[in-house]
């Protein structure tokens, strides 16, 4: 068993931790950092429950060890609110009922941020598959991609406003 | 689910990875993508002593079409593969191959190098990289060498890959005009390994008869089919919907899975006849032929 110094960065906030090399990084996040917005759901890379960005790119935590992220940028659902207001694929999933137990639904937001931020226009079936990693046991989808969509329309009238 | 104890090491060089793996001998196992190997650790059906990750090592990730070939740096993520330019336009078969591993998040972390070394006849590049006559290039302590893709499974979960070798590099000659490929891959959900696959790539004569062809089986043994029979029978032949319905037989007759919960064995069977008939069309239209 060997020790590791990780240092990495969680929501834009430099972090480190004396590690094991067997630690996951979802393990990290919640209990190391006590960042417990990420969830287990399925433990075997399956569920996408534990979705968090790495460098940018949605990634299943429970399958990637902590020692993987030392150097890296990691986002996690608390870092999608900005001075305590809501980002609009949060908003979306509220707007759009896009949750009943929410469990699902940190790792969804996670990979329907990702998609918005490389695709801004997606097509219902550019989302569908985007979110084809990540299962919901409780709403069939239509209102999660309804709240991906919500998300894509609100950030599209925010850049008009912007410019 | 924490997979037993085990050191972990990041080297920054192949020379270093390399010297690693000579020193842990059958304790150490190379960790690329770790979508299949952490899994693997987790539910503590496989145990390493030592993780050498060469995932930090630069130079591993590329995608360049060169020399008459495309070569594929093994620690490639599958989302790069799906998004690069080359292989949507030059190597549909690669393009739909990665685009119906695991699922897209999966994708993200999972490599090429990886889902081959793993030598699980499960995954969908080895079917593909048979059909496509692919090369791996693997690094060990006296130096580089190629393999053939048809010498690299052994058997399940096992590779030519010596304990202290690490595949770098994977070799696709390019298509010569007239060609085409397709992989056809029934699965129940997105993420699911196939119940059956069928990657098919052809090349067609002037005349249009298959000048080569390559057909292999994802999933239909204990190491990736490759269906030489559905080969020589279609090689010089003309192409029609007789002959791709007599190649796919046999395609699905080379077929040997084990039933488990997505079917029984006569339904795999016929489920990779029929992948197979399907990627031959595709594979043929593609290659300007039928």
């Amino acid at each position: 068993m060997s020790m590791h110094k990780v240092e990495l960065k969680v929501n834009g906030v430099p972090h480190s931790a004396e590690v094991e090399s067997r630690l996951l990084l979802v393990h990290l996040l919640r209990e190391v950092f006590r960042l417990t917005g990420t969830h287990i759901g399925c433990d075997t890379t399956h569920c996408g429950a534990c979705t968090v960005l790495l460098d940018g790119n949605p990634v299943k935590s429970c399958t990637v060890l902590a020692v993987q992220a030392h150097g890296r940028e990691v986002m996690t659902v608390e870092g999608l609110e900005t001075g305590g207001k809501l980002h609009p694929i949060q908003q979306g999933f509220t707007e759009k009922h896009g949750l009943q137990c929410g469990y699902c639904t940190p790792g969804m937001m996670m990979t329907g941020f990702a998609l918005l931020a490389r695709n801004q226009q997606p097509s219902e079936q550019e989302i569908r598959e985007a979110i084809s990693g990540n299962l919901c046991r409780c709403t069939g989808y239509l209102n999660i991609v309804k709240a991906v969509q919500y998300a894509a329309e609100q950030l599209e009238k925010g850049a008009s406003h912007a410019a | 689910m924490i997979p037993s104890s085990f050191d972990y090491h990041a080297p920054s060089d192949l020379p270093s990875a390399v010297a690693l793996l000579v020193k842990h001998g059958e304790g150490a196992k190379v960790l690329s993508g770790g979508q299949s190997l952490l899994p693997l650790l987790k539910l503590r059906l496989g145990q390493a002593a030592h993780l050498v990750d060469v995932g930090r090592i630069p130079g591993l990730e590329y995608v360049r079409e060169e020399g008459g070939m495309l070569r594929i740096g093994a620690c490639t993520r599958e989302s790069v593969l799906e998004g690069s330019e080359v292989v949507r336009t030059r190597y549909p078969i690669l393009f739909e191959t990665t685009k119906v591993i695991a699922d897209p998040v999966v994708r993200n972390r999972a490599t090429v190098g990886g889902n081959l070394a793993h030598g699980d006849p499960a995954n969908d590049h080895p079917a593909t990289m048979l059909a496509l006559s692919a090369q791996v290039v693997a690094v060990g302590p006296n130096g580089e060498r190629v393999i053939a893709i048809d010498k690299f499974f052994l058997g399940l979960f096992s590779t030519a890959l010596a304990p202290d070798e690490i595949l770098t590099e994977i070799r696709v000659p390019s298509p010569p005009p007239r060609s085409g490929g397709a992989y056809e891959k029934l699965e129940r959900k997105v993420g699911d390994y196939a119940t059956a696959a069928a990657a098919v790539q052809v090349t067609l004569s002037p005349s249009g008869a298959v000048e080569r062809v390559g057909i292999a089986l994802t999933n239909a043994g204990p190491i990736p089919v490759r269906a030489g029979a559905a080969e020589t029978y279609l090689r010089g032949k003309k192409v029609d919907d007789a002959a791709i319905a007599q190649a796919a037989r046999l395609a699905g007759g080379a077929s040997s899975p084990r039933a488990d919960r997505r079917g029984t064995v006569e339904y795999k069977r016929e489920m990779a006849r029929v992948m197979s008939a399907r990627a031959l069309k595709r594979a043929v239209e593609r290659a300007g032929g039928h």
